[in-house]
């Protein structure tokens, strides 16, 4: 203990004090207090980009899930639309199927009606031509009866051959 | 290419060790104890603070010796300020006569003499003489000096890289910022807790790299041996000391005074307390003090290893004994290179410990109480 003592050296003692502080105070202005924050801002933006990197990912994440979903919708409602399309044509034909028809119908109906006219029409025409020509067969037949017998009687076979043809 | 460098390294130390030895011729037993003392003296010179850098001195053909190194200022206050070079002394050979005073140097200290520089003893052989107050400018201050310079460019510098390269060190700071992360993340945050540990960094970087250095100067053959200067290790744990208890919280003090808490009623803890406190009190002083001690044993043991065993060298003189002794300084020395840092790791370690008893809030003291016990 005592060759300690006698080692102390006050003088060398009030240096390293002084200039320790010294170098203490000097080093914590300029150096260590621009260090260390230097290196937690360093710090805090690696954190930072990888907190936001993070981030991005889980927005890409969401993002493709609602584009999955919006897809899937798309989907659904291109399905609905085309079956709804699909029904559309299909009644559309059936409806056109079902008015062709009536009108055909109807037109076959009109035609029968014109046909069944048309054919009364021409029975009375036919009548009237036929009573016309009994009239007139009756006429040349009174004729010859009136000149000779047998010769009335052939022009009436005659003339009724002739009225079958036509 | 490396290997052969070392071999040939290796070559030439025992070569010249070969050379020492076999060119000394046999001496007698008073020469050799003559040589032991020298020997002795010569170590204990190098351990101690000088008044002159010395970087190495030689016998003369005449039988005197030369030294080569340059002399630094001496400053006494004896009745008044006294400022002159220190190879007034001639290496403590000449009185030195500052106007009506003189001075003589005296196994590394300044003694107040007369004209004719007699030095006075006591029984115990210690000298009488009047010791001037000394604050000169020792081998250890320029030291400190030039440690504390270096420190402030390193540091500087690498604070400038920070803003001048984005954020990131440049040269040689890129080999010292992991050490300052170090300290930060695994000795002053786990010691001192996140919300406080800001306050202490400095101190902690400053300590740490200072001890360190210094450490590693007094390795180099400079011989200088600051670390392991009780004066410099006593500045330092007096800072600590300083700083801890003048940073302590009411808890840190409740620790001290009232360590059993209101886990007891008081007439329980008086008879306890007669001895818990004068320990916990003594503890504070304690603390410091096995710092101080601590670096002071460890740095001056190292010196005292290593240049015993270069003395080796020039005891045995022979050419087995030298490359022993060769080997075995190497090794040691390797080892030393560790020390120096270990130590300067250990007087911050347990500097940001003693910090972090101070900082503690009641929350902690929990969590420090096994490392109180195992301390």
């Amino acid at each position: 203990m005592e060759k300690l003592l006698g080692e102390f050296s006050l003088g060398l003692f009030i240096f390293q004090t002084a200039l320790f502080l010294l170098l203490l105070f000097l080093l914590k202005k300029y150096a260590w207090k621009p260090i260390l924050n230097a290196v937690n801002d360093r710090e805090e933006g690696i954190k930072n980009a990888l907190d936001s990197a993070e981030k991005a990912k889980m927005e890409m994440q969401n993002l493709q899930a609602d584009n999955q979903k919006l897809l899937q919708e798309a989907r659904l409602e291109r399905e609905a639309m085309l079956k709804e399309a699909r029904d559309l044509k299909n009644k559309m034909i059936e409806d056109a199927k079902g008015e062709a028809s009536t009108q055909a119908s109807k037109i076959i109906e009109q035609a029968q009606a014109a046909i069944a006219s048309e054919k009364q029409a021409a029975i009375s025409d036919l009548k009237a031509q036929v009573a016309n020509l009994s009239l007139e067969i009756a006429e040349k037949v009174v004729k010859e009866e009136l000149s000779n017998k047998d010769k009335q009687l052939k022009l009436v076979e005659s003339m009724l051959g002739e009225a079958k043809l036509n | 290419m490396q290997r052969n460098r070392i071999e040939k390294l290796v070559a030439l130390f025992v070569l010249m060790l070969c050379f020492f030895s076999c060119d000394l011729e046999k001496q007698d037993e008073a020469t050799k104890a003559a040589k032991k003392a020298e020997r002795k003296a010569y170590i204990q010179h190098h351990l101690q603070d000088s008044y002159d850098f010395n970087l190495f001195s030689y016998t003369k053909d005449d039988g005197h010796k030369a030294h080569v190194g340059f002399p630094l200022p001496v400053i006494l206050w004896d009745d008044g300020l006294k400022i002159f070079s220190s190879s007034k002394f001639h290496h403590g050979e000449t009185v030195a006569e500052v106007g009506d005073s003189y001075y003589k140097l005296y196994h590394g200290k300044i003694y107040k003499t007369d004209a004719a520089g007699t030095i006075n003893y006591d029984d115990e052989h210690h000298a009488t003489n009047v010791k001037p107050l000394d604050f000169s400018i020792t081998k250890g201050v320029v030291m400190i000096l030039i440690t504390g310079l270096l420190m402030f460019f390193l540091f500087r510098g690498l604070a400038k890289s920070y803003s001048n390269n984005g954020g990131i060190a440049k040269g040689v700071g890129r080999f010292f910022e992991p050490i300052i992360l170090y300290i930060r993340d695994d000795i002053a945050i786990p010691n001192i807790g996140k919300e406080k540990y800001m306050k202490y960094m400095p101190f902690l970087l400053t300590v740490f790299f200072f001890i360190w250095f210094l450490n590693i100067f007094g390795l180099t053959p400079l011989g200088v041996n600051v670390t392991g200067n009780i004066a410099v290790t006593a500045s330092l744990a007096l800072l600590t000391f300083l700083l801890t208890n003048f940073t302590g919280t009411k808890d840190y003090w409740k620790h001290i005074f009232d360590p059993l808490g209101d886990s007891m009623p008081w007439y329980g803890k008086l008879p306890l307390y007669i001895i818990l406190i004068p320990i916990e009190v003594l503890g504070i002083f304690i603390k410091p003090f096995s710092l101080l001690i601590r670096l002071y044993a460890n740095m001056q043991a190292g010196h005292i290893v290593l240049m015993s065993l270069i003395g080796l060298i020039f005891l045995f003189r022979t050419w087995m004994g030298g490359a022993m002794s060769f080997g075995l300084a190497f090794a040691i020395s390797l080892i030393e290179v560790l020390v120096a840092l270990l130590q300067a790791y250990i007087f911050t370690m347990l500097s940001a410990l003693y910090f972090g008893f101070a900082a503690e809030t009641h929350d902690h003291a929990e969590a420090h109480e096994g490392e109180v016990q195992h301390l």
